[in-house]
């Protein structure tokens, strides 16, 4: 192991938000609505420049040796296990790191206007701060518990969010099943996580911290014999995190939350943590085969499969969750090829344009005074001018049109899957892609085109929203327009900056796959895969012939174009086209996907409805009344009124008795004393 | 006749058996309360004649203890007694079983 630089300043960026959250949090009414949300503000503010000054630091080392850590102190060791507290921030760690303080900065600044008349005030700022603290953590851990502390953390904060509005039943209801939903998740990832404890625990060195990423990946070739349970069972922690099928359930419902958390947590940050976590393990993917094409199928699929369902919502917000899910699918679908830069940089860019939609849909609730159906909304376009220019922005990133961000993330990503031999997976990717920009064009049809279907009392009180909302709107915008520019790819004539940055992340991966040969010759067919799974995204740029990148890049364009110009025609300009699809055999299949693919409600008939059968005849009749209540408490309160009963014998408030109690036991222990010698 | 310890241990034995015989038989309280100083008088004497045997002062040590504690024993017992019978008018220990369960 090489020796790392030593950088204080780590441990601020994760502790400062932490402080914002308990000032918040414990003087909570105390402070004034002002410094409250300026507090919450400042202290995101705070850990976003140092965000900035550990990367630019990082930036000025040499490319092998970025990679700073900042240990606090040892968590818990006995004998061979040690874990610390430690953060570490190498590249991938960096640009996470500037992406969740810097969107959750905007976010933050755009929520002192979203939530100005809010009760909860304070109480929303401590929850969204301690969210950042959390998911620095998970950014930041130099280990998987650390990592897993983050991740916990997240899901907190994510129920308390989504549950903000408690009052409301539903709200605490969705709050319950996002949180379910990912322990299912959680126990996949812990499972994973013991496995490797137990592989690893035997081969370590002294001084090694286990789970520290540096060991992990020094020691892959240990764990190459299991990386396949090892992977999917992280992976099961991954799709519930990241909403992939089969958990993908409970983010559509997390849009319950005020909308500056669904645009936080829900779609910019949060959810991309198992991208992340997949990423950050890399080394331990490239080792199974079998893992990289679970993780690329579940992707792509998942991508199509939300994106159908996403052409019916009429929620606004409900339309984003399920294009949230869908892009997630993507980010997934490039981890599992392999190209797990195009993954990272299709988290960054939909970071910017899917809290940009967020929070444009939050302005345009906001002027509608909180109505969410878009049936109800349209000819917007006027009245909330900013908002729809940015909203405009967004569109056309999440659609993929060039020079947006989203262009470059999404058509790299499908470009590695193609490259990478999977056909079909890149036809599913690019089906979803137009049907992306169709349900977008959709939405922005019903919402912004046409004439306001409102009621008068509605329209009289739609209004721009506050400079504090249209400021972190505009600069989301331009980050949405200029964001994929420093991964233009090298057959347009770009540098691909971003792919060189991440490199090193996922050089080392390589280079412990060579280790492993010498190690392990059993493992060397693995590893032979690996490296074509490596090859198969790192040699794009230079030895493929361009011809086939421009063509795919091209016709991913143009079906982008198409998709929005189609739903852009058919529901603004022949409102019939749609009802009439809809009665031509089609109205089938519309309310299939407008009921999700009853998704919801097999999950009700597998295994909620048996688990409350269960819970109710077995556990509650059987175990808990039966087994603890009757067995063990009142048996045990039984056993003690017999015995009781009998003792109450010798009480009986005759002194006499007790003297001769007294006198025949002392004689018997006399008389034994006596004879036993 | 030279008093051996065997006389001692048979005084006290009779002693001892006195106070229990009539600890036991006795209802009155304050009757069973002298039974009580009996046997630990007979006690005392054990003591004393075994520290006589061994030359060992410790013996007389524990007497002294033991005379301390028979005289709190007695008074707080008397005490009691006294109180009872001004409430109960009767010292009649099987009529006094309030504690009983």
């Amino acid at each position: 192991m090489e020796s790392h630089v030593n950088e204080v300043l780590l441990r601020w960026i994760v502790i400062v938000p932490l402080l914002g959250a308990a000032v918040n949090g414990l003087l909570n009414r105390r402070l004034s609505r002002r410094l409250s949300g300026l507090l919450a503000c400042a202290a995101v503010g705070v850990s976003f420049a140092l965000s900035v000054v550990v990367f630019l630091r990082l930036v000025g080392m040499e490319a092998e040796q970025r990679r700073v850590t900042d240990t606090l102190a040892t968590w818990m060791a006995f004998g061979n296990f040690r874990v610390d507290l430690a953060f570490a921030m190498d590249q991938l760690s960096a640009v996470m790191a500037l992406v969740v303080t810097g969107v959750g900065f905007l976010i933050h600044v755009y929520s002192l206007g979203y939530m100005a008349h809010d009760e909860g005030f304070s109480r929303f700022f401590t929850y969204m701060n301690l969210f950042i603290f959390a998911m620095m953590t998970l950014v930041l851990g130099e280990n998987l518990p650390m990592l897993f502390v983050g991740w916990e953390g997240v899901g907190l904060c994510s129920y308390l969010l989504i549950s903000f509005w408690f009052n409301d039943e539903a709200n605490a209801a969705a709050g319950k099943k996002a949180f379910v939903v990912n322990r299912i998740g959680d126990f996949g990832f812990l499972l994973g996580m013991f496995l490797i404890g137990t592989t690893l625990l035997p081969h370590l060195h002294e001084g090694e911290g286990l789970y520290s990423f540096a060991t992990l990946q020094s020691h892959a070739g240990i764990l190459a014999p299991v990386a396949t349970a090892i992977c999917l069972l992280l992976f099961v922690g991954a799709t519930g995190k990241s909403a992939q099928i089969p958990l993908y359930i409970w983010l559509p419902d997390a849009m319950a939350g005020p909308t500056p958390v669904s645009a936080l947590i829900h779609a910019a940050t949060m959810v991309t943590a198992g991208v992340y976590m997949v990423v950050r393990t890399n080394f331990l993917f490239v080792l199974s085969p079998t893992a990289m094409a679970v993780v690329a199928a579940v992707g792509a699929v998942t991508a199509i499969f939300a994106s159908t369902i996403a052409l019916t919502q009429n929620d606004i917000k409900k339309v984003l969750a399920y294009s949230t899910v869908s892009q997630l699918g993507y980010m997934m679908l490039a981890c599992g090829v392999g190209a797990f830069a195009m993954g990272i940089f299709h988290v960054m860019t939909h970071a910017f344009f899917k809290a940009l939609l967020f929070l444009g849909s939050g302005s345009v609730i906001h002027a509608m005074s909180n109505e969410q159906d878009m049936r109800i909304m349209g000819g917007l376009r006027s009245k909330l001018p900013v908002t729809w220019w940015t909203f405009a922005v967004g569109t056309l990133a999440l659609a993929g049109i060039f020079p947006f961000a989203g262009f470059f993330s999404k058509d790299e990503i499908l470009w590695k899957t193609w490259s990478s031999g999977n056909t079909v997976l890149w036809v599913i990717g690019f089906v979803a892609a137009g049907l992306t920009a169709f349900y977008m064009a959709r939405l922005i049809s019903l919402t912004f085109f046409g004439r306001n279907r409102a009621s008068a009392e509605v329209q009289s009180h739609i209004h721009e929203s506050p400079a504090t909302m249209t400021v972190p709107l505009v600069v989301l915008a331009v980050l949405s327009l200029v964001g994929g520019w420093i991964g233009i790819p090298h057959f347009m004539g770009g540098l691909a900056h971003f792919e060189q940055w991440l490199e090193p992340v996922f050089a080392a991966a390589a280079g412990s796959g060579g280790h492993i040969t010498e190690v392990h010759s059993g493992v060397a067919a693995i590893d032979a895969t690996a490296h074509a799974v490596q090859t198969g995204h790192a040699g794009g740029a230079a030895v493929h012939d361009t011809t086939m990148e421009w063509v795919l890049a091209l016709a991913s364009l143009a079906w982008g174009l198409l998709g929005l110009v189609l739903g852009w025609f058919v529901y603004n300009r022949r409102l019939g086209v749609a009802a009439a699809a809809r009665g031509l055999g089609g109205g089938f299949f519309h309310k299939v996907l407008e009921n999700k693919y009853y998704v919801d409600e097999a999950y009700e008939g597998t295994f909620i409805r048996p688990g409350f059968r269960f819970s109710r005849t077995v556990l509650w009749k059987g175990v808990d009344a039966g087994l603890i209540d009757g067995l063990l408490v009142n048996g045990t309160a039984l056993v003690v009124a017999i015995i009781a009963s009998l003792l109450r014998l010798f009480q009986n408030g005759m002194v006499r008795f007790y003297a001769w109690s007294i006198t025949i036991g002392m004689s018997v222990f006399v008389l034994y004393l006596v004879f036993s010698r | 006749m030279e008093v051996t310890l065997t006389h001692y241990l048979a005084l006290a034995g009779v002693l001892f058996l006195t106070g229990m015989t009539g600890f036991i038989v006795r209802r009155n309280a304050l009757i069973m309360l002298m039974c009580i100083e009996l046997m630990l008088c007979a006690v005392n004497i054990v003591f004393a004649a075994f520290s006589r045997l061994h030359g060992d002062a410790g013996g007389h040590i524990f007497v002294l203890m033991n005379f301390a504690v028979a005289a709190a024993e007695a008074a707080i017992g008397l005490a009691i007694l006294v109180e009872i019978f001004r409430r109960r008018r009767t010292v009649n220990v099987d009529d006094l079983k309030a504690l009983m369960e």
